[in-house]
């Protein structure tokens, strides 16, 4: 099996480490009550998608 | 071979996925809207439009097709006597899914797949006035096209005669 041959130093794996980031998701405002929300889904604080009430809030 | 299901899997044997759109579609037609995850929506999509369009059918063949998969009769009265009859002038695209963010917990995308309204008379008519408009359309096309087709095979045998001296010449 393979195997590491040496240890990875502190600097390899900080560096690595701070590659990672979450990206921001895109946002849209509601159209009814002008909240962000995702584009595509009914908006989570008034449940409005497309002109219709989808989820009971 | 036999080909796979289009769509997700939904985890389970064959007979668990069976079971578990049965289930699904009944408590479509029980409630008229169920909250589920955005895979298993869209699997019920075709599923429980195949369904309403053997209920529009009506008969006892049809009848008795749904009730294979369907095994609730009360479920499958109501299909029969309320919720076909609304979609007699529809063709087709009896439900809606709408995205509803994910859930906690699995961040599983959630959505709510519910049985569309009738259609209104308005609508109704703009539909079949866009249906007659495209039909129109096509035709023409096809007039376009086989007027251009026989345009070209007149050229193409003006073109013969003059064609084969060049030949010869190369």
């Amino acid at each position: 099996m393979a195997v590491p041959k040496r240890k990875m130093s502190r600097s390899n794996t900080r560096h690595r480490r701070s590659q990672w980031k979450a990206a921001v998701p895109a946002l849209v405002e509601c159209e009814r009550c002008n909240e962000p929300k995702l584009q595509h889904i009914a908006c989570p604080s008034c449940g409005i998608y497309n002109g219709r009430q989808v989820i009971e809030v | 071979m036999p080909k796979p299901t289009k769509g997700a899997r939904m985890g389970g044997s064959a007979a668990h996925q069976k079971a578990m759109l049965a289930n699904l579609a009944r408590s479509l037609f029980q409630h008229g809207r169920i909250t589920t995850t955005e895979a298993k929506a869209r699997r019920l999509r075709p599923y429980a439009e195949r369904l309403i369009t053997k209920a529009k059918k009506g008969d006892l063949h049809n009848r008795r097709l749904v009730l294979r998969d369907i095994t609730d009769k009360d479920t499958v009265y109501t299909l029969f006597s309320e919720i076909a009859p609304r979609y007699s002038s529809r063709p087709g695209g009896y439900t809606r899914i709408t995205k509803i963010g994910n859930r906690r917990g699995d961040n599983a995308p959630m959505a709510v797949i519910e049985l569309v309204e009738s259609l209104t008379v308005a609508q109704q008519a703009t539909g079949e006035a866009e249906a007659a408009t495209k039909r129109a359309v096509k035709e023409q096309e096809a007039k376009n096209a086989e007027a251009a087709e026989a345009k070209a095979d007149e050229a193409a045998e003006e073109g013969v005669p003059n064609g084969t001296p060049e030949v010869e010449e190369g």
